[in-house]
């Protein structure tokens, strides 16, 4: 069908410097209980495209739902008014902007597609998860739920690019409230981090199907725990802390395009600058992080990002130092440095942005016994509950859904409520250890936001358990 | 637009049995975004999409989907014809809906409004203008809104508004700013103009060296647009009749406990006066006003349809999320021209920032001054401060530690553009609060 509109595309293309269309085609399905009541099925069908043209040393876009040789045709002709209407006006030359010439392809590998189950087969675990998700009277909501959707897009251009890639997504979730008195805790399965690529096989490697008694329990735990202490201690933290540090403390900072402004008014700047790129100490000397579009199942892996530049693994912080930021092509040619392919866009209806796709914290040695046996007293965080930071990505504020202390090498007391703060630009230099494969986790969340007009983006992580040093932790009222 | 939804609702309710419901809900949006950066244009383009949600009901048993549009019955007819198939087979395949309800008395509306935004290409040029010379970053969004709603029953809601929404910073150096928006459905140069002018007296208190602060308690007066960041957090559960009866909301103590605010504080969700549609995806109109807050205590939650029927309580109407689209808070006392004098020595915070609860049973949130933010002495405005994380409770900053508000209000339209342009408004007095805990 793609294939289909595009030839309505070129049939009716304007005689310009150069021209773009991506089309995209999203379906996505949830199926969910709450207190044990199966939710109505919800299917949700989108697609359009979106034209970009390149005309007089400007560029214009438009997107349209319109996909008839009418609608193409006066989407083309908006686009063209706004190449006209901005000409000698840009930040940038439209020659920065690259017109692909890429062709390829790019399928997420599934093993087990959604449809392979019936809604009534999908409906009737999340019965069964449901019902061991409310053990004790306490808990007072519960809920489990399941969402599949699958992308595909097209990126044809005047220049020969030819670019069609499919995405799945599978995403489960679990959570709990529960409540005594006036105190309240919830509990989920790792928020909504357990996102990835590929099929229903997604459930059993993320322990999903067996996860709703530990839920439940730990959050009825929470409910008779002391608050997390307010001192300076060694902290750990899990996985799915982890990225939410990884993606506000490092991914947005890299962010080459509110590097060079373009986020001011809206998601902010960033404390670091072009010239730190090959000498900043960014973090102490375990810190290694990537832009891993090729890893396996993570939920942002892609051939080509949505300016059709080919994606490559590229160090992003080695050793510490800082080498390459966040930045397309576009950007790159903006600012006269090396970033890497992830110029992409939330949907047909938005324009290719600096995005963070896959960025990984790589593995180090430590087994989790070894990571927590030096610490004399210390907390294990684990779940992001709460989150804050401020518009240059440096003064951050984090919280999480459960917390243990560590007292002599041990994990000991469960403690709610737990937060702690720090700044960007010396918390990752606190990292003092980084956990082996054994205590590692890929994940990822679908609601990345950013963008004027804004864009929510699916960005994934992998991550260790890793731990850092004198940091300032504290806990509720 | 219109008429277009309707048609198509006609024909769709016209191919279903004698013993199914339809209903359909209609979204769409022709919108010009111009993104500037330097006071330069970054990206600039135009933006039509239209979506239709079905529900098709038998009984209790129900299933929705949602389809984008391409906007004539030639292209779109034949694929609604499969989907009612395929909705026929999701509904017979689900259980009965325990707490399904959806409007059956039916209530017809209409709002169109009158054009009056100028053309985008015009406006850029006005944006350009007040860019010159300055590095203006933001965006210009403008454009027809349109929501609509029909059933089988014989229900048809409409409504369309056309609006602009500029929403603009003025740099001064690193992440110093004046942030500034106009918004509204008729673009008036002298408003305008007039907006530019302040803009530019506060660049230039910005220009100033920084006044570094430890952290402690000061005094404060947030400024109608930071007000309107806490009581948008405050949104995410506090207003929501399923989070207040599963004890999720964050402000379980004044539920539970009889914890307070202050006794000048009125809250209610004000659609009559918003821009938001007054009608839901099951066919529920919205009271013009619902009392969230009276007196500093808690008065009444936004109940979706879903949660009447689960907790057995009647329907205000609200969506799904059981948030506010369209909160207003009443005004106070305070004269706003003289906010300095009366905040003495303290902090003037024209933006807040990234808000998150740090403790939600406390109803504590934390956040970061953001843009014009400013240390004052003697009434008078003296430098700027850097972004600065504040950590306090509900319950004190509006509660125990409000000294006043103030006595104008500002009509505050979301410039948030996720999917689609939103609908969302507030109207807000700004809020001078004492010993509001700053922690880094």
């Amino acid at each position: 069908m793609h294939e289909e509109f595009l030839a309505r595309f070129r049939a009716i293309a304007p005689s310009v410097e150069g021209w773009s269309l991506r089309i995209v085609e999203e379906r996505m399905e949830s199926v969910a209980t709450r207190r044990d009541v199966p939710m109505p099925c919800s299917l949700r069908q989108d697609r359009g495209a979106m034209i970009q043209i390149w005309d007089g040393g400007a560029t214009g876009y438009a997107a349209t739902s319109d996909l008839s040789n009418e609608g193409l045709r006066r989407a083309c002709e908006r686009a063209s008014d706004w190449a006209r209407a901005t000409r000698g006006r840009t930040v940038a030359e439209a020659g920065t902007q690259p017109i692909a010439t890429a062709s390829g392809e790019y399928a997420s590998n599934v093993l087990r597609p959604w449809d392979s189950t019936s809604v009534a087969e999908k409906l009737d675990l999340l019965m069964e998860l449901s019902h061991a998700l409310h053990p004790d009277p306490r808990i007072l909501d519960w809920s489990a739920a399941l969402y599949g959707e699958r992308i595909d897009s097209l990126l044809a251009t005047s220049a020969g690019g030819h670019i069609a890639q499919r995405t799945e997504i599978v995403m489960p979730m679990l959570s709990v409230v529960a409540n005594s008195g006036s105190h309240t805790q919830r509990r989920s399965f790792g928020g909504d981090a357990f996102a990835r690529q590929g099929g229903l096989e997604i459930l059993e490697q993320t322990g999903f199907t067996s996860a709703a008694p530990r839920v439940a329990e730990e959050a009825l735990q929470l409910l008779d725990a002391p608050n997390c202490p307010t001192e300076t201690l060694d902290l750990v933290l899990a996985p799915d802390q982890m990225i939410l540090q990884i993606h506000e403390s490092i991914g947005h900072p890299l962010e080459l395009d509110r590097i060079l402004g373009d986020e001011r008014n809206y998601a902010g700047t960033s404390f670091v600058r072009l010239d730190m790129f090959g000498s900043y100490r960014y973090g102490s000397p375990l810190l290694n992080v990537v832009f891993d579009p090729n890893h396996a199942s993570e939920l942002a892996g892609y051939a080509f990002d949505d300016e059709g530049t080919p994606a490559e693994r590229q160090y992003i912080i080695r050793d510490g130092i800082l080498e390459r930021p966040l930045g397309g092509t576009t950007s790159q040619n903006r600012a006269g440095i090396e970033g890497v392919a992830n110029a992409r866009a939330s949907s047909w209806n938005r324009p290719p942005i600096d995005r963070m796709a896959n960025l990984n914290l790589e593995l180090g040695h430590d087994s989790f016994d070894r990571l927590i046996a030096g610490i004399e007293r210390g907390v294990f965080m684990q779940t992001n509950c709460s989150w804050s930071i401020d518009d240059s990505r440096n003064k951050f504020q984090f919280g999480c859904e459960r917390a243990q202390l560590i007292e002599d090498g041990e994990l000991t007391q469960v403690v709610k409520n737990p937060n702690y703060r720090g700044v960007s630009a010396t918390f990752w230099r606190s990292l003092a250890g980084v956990g082996d494969a054994s205590t590692a986790e890929t994940l990822g969340t679908p609601t990345c936001g950013k963008g004027e007009p804004n864009q929510l983006a699916r960005v994934g992580h992998a991550s260790p358990t890793c731990r850092f040093e004198n940091v300032d932790v504290f806990g509720g009222e | 637009m219109r008429d277009y939804f309707f048609n198509l609702a006609e024909r769709l309710c016209g191919q279903i049995h004698a013993d199914e419901v339809l209903l359909c809900s209609f979204s769409g949006e022709e919108s010009d975004f111009v993104r500037m950066n330097k006071s330069a244009v970054r990206q600039a383009g135009n933006v039509e999409q239209r979506s239709l949600r079905l529900e098709l009901i038998r009984g209790r048993r129900h299933a929705q989907a949602r389809y984008s549009l391409a906007g004539s019955l030639a292209e779109d007819e034949p694929m609604f014809r499969q989907a009612l198939a395929d909705l026929r087979i999701r509904r017979d395949a689900s259980p009965e809906d325990p707490h399904f309800l959806y409007a059956t008395e039916p209530h017809s509306s209409e709002e169109i409004g009158t054009n009056r935004i100028p053309r985008a290409a015009d406006a850029l040029d006005a944006v350009a203008e007040a860019g010159s010379g300055r590095d203006l970053v933001g965006i210009y969004a403008s454009g027809a809104t349109h929501a609509g709603f029909a059933n089988s029953l014989g229900q048809r809601n409409w409504i369309t508004h056309h609006s602009y929404n500029f929403d603009w910073s003025f740099f001064a150096q690193a992440d110093k700013a004046v942030k500034e928006s106009y918004a509204g459905f008729e673009w008036d140069p002298g408003t305008f103009e007039a907006k530019l002018a302040a803009a530019g007296e506060r660049l230039r208190v910005l220009e100033r060296p920084i006044r570094n602060l430890d952290p402690g308690r000061y005094r404060v007066y947030l400024s109608p647009g930071a007000l309107w960041e806490i009581v948008e957090l405050l949104g995410w559960g506090g207003f929501s009749l399923r989070a207040h009866r599963t004890k999720a909301t964050p402000l379980l103590r004044m539920v539970e406990q009889g914890a307070h605010l202050h006794p000048s504080l009125d809250l209610r969700e004000d659609t009559a006066h918003g821009v938001a549609p007054p009608f839901e995806s099951s066919g529920f109109h919205r009271p013009d006003q619902v009392p969230l807050i009276e007196g500093g205590r808690y008065r009444e939650c936004l109940v979706s349809p879903r949660s009447a029927v689960e907790f057995d309580v009647a329907t205000n109407g609200a969506s799904g999320s059981e948030a506010p689209n369209s909160l207003g808070m009443s005004a106070g006392s305070l004269a706003t021209e003289n906010v300095s004098r009366e905040l003495g020595r303290g902090i003037y915070v024209s933006n807040l920032w990234y808000l998150n609860y740090s403790d939600r049973n406390a109803c504590r949130t934390t956040g970061m001054t953001r843009f014009a933010t400013f240390w004052v002495e003697d009434g008078h405005l003296q430098a700027p401060i850097p972004a600065m994380r504040f950590d306090e409770t509900l319950y004190r900053m509006l509660g125990e530690n409000l000294l006043g508000l103030t006595r104008e209000r500002e009509r505050i339209f979301d410039p948030g553009t996720y999917c689609e342009r939103s609908t969302r408004s507030a109207h807000l007095p700004g809020a001078l609060i004492d010993d509001f805990t700053l922690t880094l």
